[in-house]
């Protein structure tokens, strides 16, 4: 599948800020799921500084803008051939260690109700993999999608309580539950491509990797009860929501404490004929 | 138990050749003139404004750290074997961190649990796959040892972050160089003076491979308000470079700059007295205001050194700790010229265990804990504190660590009494850059009451100058 990516973030400020410093993690990941034909990343009135492929695989670009500036637009535009390889990350070069994601932070700690609904799946025994399938069914079971009732600090205890949240509870809470049964688990940012109108939110997406002794790290995403296929595209990794963001930034305001930010967030994903 | 620990200034009831002119300069020391002269070096410590907890141990910032002014003195022969042992064990703790953070060569190899490593809080995760310059990324290393016997040193930590209280070991000597010249005429002791241009050239050293010209270095301090900011100031002064904070600096075009009257110049290494979860929002706590906003990414893509680099808390671990001697076997092919302490690792059940049997022997340290706070040292404490630790440590026994007591060394130590023998431990300070350096010296504290092994600061214990004789 070839698919092409319109994605535009803009911020803008409430008063002028006096600097900007982002680290993007914009490029499609490298393995044998997904080929980039052309990509694009533009900050417009910033400058290109440091760019490397951390040890994640994950390729970053620092950006730095000096202002007075009221708006700054990130801009990401590429087409990228997708093959679906049923979730398996297969080909893709890394060298941080497996056991690195067996940590908790705050968000992906598990809780007593995620250890139980973990240890419930297990219980019934099985190999890896289809333990894996049967903790991402269960969470997609645990938390409904409800877009609107959590937010970007929820923890996954939080939204397993609740029993509503969205893509990003959704991954929290299934690398929560693999990591109590001891299985290494990420967080994954990226674009999904739905075939009906899909709104800017669920372009872009976010969904968890399990590591499995003998095919490495598989995708899972519980929110669409799917391994990722040809519709998704990876770009990068983390602990949690936060470590795998794509875009992180920092603003220094030329009046400390005035304004504020707003964010606009644009993401168009289409399927290109071959 | 007083006649078993070693007295430092004796050996079989007689004087030690080292300390022989010190027994005459104290024997011809008069209380009044002690007292004297005790009060001129209080004077002096509070004029120059040395009041900081030494190791981030917290307590009141502003008290003065007791100064002894009885020196330890070293052989140059005892010096030589602690100074292979310090050079070897900093060697070898870099050598670790390059390969944990690269191949790892030792997990791989079955001689350090992954898991220890991996799942520590302070692997980071950031730097993985990173070559710093020179594959250094523990610049300054801090090895805290204590002396048993004659030639017997034992280490009991490892400090491979920020290590601090160096500004002490220069103090102490300037000191009591100023009030007893006499001594320092008549004994031929070596030096540590040189220490910060030293600091400064290992720091120069590692400058990044883009740096052409001469590397610009800078201390990176978290502020006035940081219990250490004297010794990074001090520091600064005496290297000769900019002491800076977060807000001086600021990243553009893939290097990092710092802002002065003639506009941005380009730092290219930074001693940074931060820790990491504080040197850039962007990387690590999104909350720091301490730290420089896309520094990670400049020094991850070779625009910029960090010293100690991010992530070399890992090597310094007390869970760590236990595997250095075969990190020097692994890496160096050689044996450890310094003992560890025998280390019983309370995750293990067998170890746990015994340490529970034994607590009443033992000392038990928090793996992450630091400046003796939340310890229990199983002979000086009570039958309840006992039971109380012990409910703790079945409660979460990965949290902990447990040792023998030692039987600590003493020195002569000026008490209300006279002078009166009190334990001691030390500090020297490696630097590792181009070369591996180790000045002659380092920093003795001293637990100023009877009896106590607790040396930390925050706990009642003081500083000695220490000596190293020329031969």
């Amino acid at each position: 599948m070839i698919l092409s990516v319109s994605h535009v973030t803009q911020y803008r400020y409430g008063s002028p800020v006096r600097s900007l410093v982002q680290s993007l993690r914009l490029t499609p990941s490298v393995f044998a799921g997904q080929r980039v034909i052309d990509w694009a990343i533009s900050v417009e009135g910033a400058s290109r500084g440091a760019s490397f492929r951390d040890g994640a695989g994950d390729l970053v670009e620092s950006w730095s803008l000096r202002g007075p500036a009221e708006a700054v637009v990130v801009r990401v535009e590429g087409r990228v051939e997708t093959t679906d390889l049923n979730g398996v990350l297969q080909g893709h070069r890394e060298t941080v260690p497996p056991e690195v994601y067996l940590r908790a932070t705050r968000p992906t700690l598990a809780d007593a109700a995620i250890v139980v609904l973990a240890r419930q799946v297990a219980d019934q025994g099985g190999e890896p993999l289809a333990l894996a399938h049967r903790l991402s069914a269960a969470i997609s079971e645990a938390i409904a999608y409800r877009p609107g009732v959590t937010h970007a600090h929820t923890t996954a205890a939080e939204a397993l309580a609740q029993g509503e949240g969205v893509c990003q509870d959704h991954a929290h809470a299934l690398i929560a539950a693999a990591r109590v049964l001891d299985l290494p688990a990420r967080y994954v940012s990226g674009y999904l491509f739905s075939d009906a109108e899909g709104d800017a939110h669920e372009a872009a997406h976010a969904w968890a990797e399990i590591r499995l002794p003998g095919l490495g790290w598989v995708g899972f995403d519980p929110a669409n009860r799917c391994c990722p296929d040809a519709r998704y595209i990876r770009l990068a990794s983390g602990f949690d929501a936060q470590d795998a963001a794509p875009i992180r930034g920092i603003a220094r305001g030329m009046v400390p404490g005035a304004g504020g930010e707003s964010l606009d967030v644009t993401v168009a994903i289409q399927s290109v004929q071959q | 138990m007083a006649d078993s620990i070693f007295n430092e200034m004796y050996d079989d009831g007689r004087v030690r050749p080292p300390y022989a002119r010190l027994e005459d300069w104290v024997r011809a020391m008069p209380a009044a003139l002690r007292a004297m002269k005790q009060a001129e070096a209080e004077a002096l410590f509070r004029r120059i404004g040395i009041t900081f907890a030494v190791y981030g141990e917290g307590g009141d910032p502003d008290r003065l750290i007791p100064f002894d002014m009885f020196p330890r003195v070293f052989t140059q022969g005892e010096w030589l074997r602690l100074e292979r042992g310090i050079k070897q064990r900093a060697r070898a703790l870099n050598a670790f961190l390059l390969d944990v953070y690269g191949r790892g060569e030792i997990i791989r190899a079955g001689r350090v649990p992954a898991r220890l490593v991996y799942g520590n809080e302070a692997y980071e995760k950031a730097v993985v796959g990173f070559r710093p310059p020179r594959g250094v990324y523990s610049h300054i290393v801090g090895i805290d040892l204590v002396c048993t016997g004659p030639g017997e040193f034992f280490v009991l930590e490892d400090n491979c972050r920020t290590p601090s209280g160096v500004s002490y070991m220069l103090e102490n000597r300037e000191i009591m160089m100023r009030m007893f010249p006499a001594l320092f005429r008549e004994m031929r002791i070596e030096p540590v003076d040189g220490y910060p241009e030293l600091l400064r050239q290992t720091l120069a050293s590692v400058a990044p491979a883009r740096c052409e010209d001469e590397p610009t270095v800078v201390i990176l301090t978290p502020g006035h308000f940081n219990s250490a900011y004297y010794e990074h100031s001090f520091l600064a002064d005496l290297m000769g470079v900019e002491l800076v904070e977060g807000a001086d600096l600021f990243v553009e075009n893939g290097l990092c700059y710092m802002r002065t009257t003639e506009g941005p110049r380009r730092v290219d290494v930074i001693y940074r007295r931060i820790d990491d979860a504080f040197l850039d929002p962007l990387c690590f706590r999104p909350d720091s205001m301490l730290g420089v906003a896309g520094l990670m990414d400049v020094y991850r893509s070779g625009g910029v050194t960090i010293a100690s680099a991010p992530g070399a808390g890992v090597a310094d671990d007390k869970a760590i700790y236990t595997y250095v001697p075969e990190m020097i076997r692994f890496y160096l092919g050689e044996e450890p010229v310094l003992r560890n302490v025998p280390t019983w690792q309370c995750a293990k059940p067998d170890d746990c265990a015994h340490v529970l049997a034994n607590l009443g022997d033992l000392v038990v340290k928090e793996v992450h804990g630091s400046g003796g706070y939340g310890m229990l040292v199983g002979p000086k404490s009570t039958r309840a504190q006992i039971a109380a630790f012990a409910e703790r440590l079945r409660a979460e026994p990965g949290k902990y660590i447990a040792q023998p007591t030692l039987a600590l060394s003493a020195c002569p130590t000026f008490v209300a009494e006279g002078v009166a023998p009190r334990h001691v431990d030390l500090r020297p300070y490696c630097l590792v850059g181009e070369q591996t350096l180790l000045v002659p010296g380092g920093l003795t504290r001293v637990a100023l009451s009877e009896g106590s092994l607790v040396v930390n600061s925050s706990q009642g214990g003081g500083v000695k100058d220490t000596w190293v004789l020329a031969e």
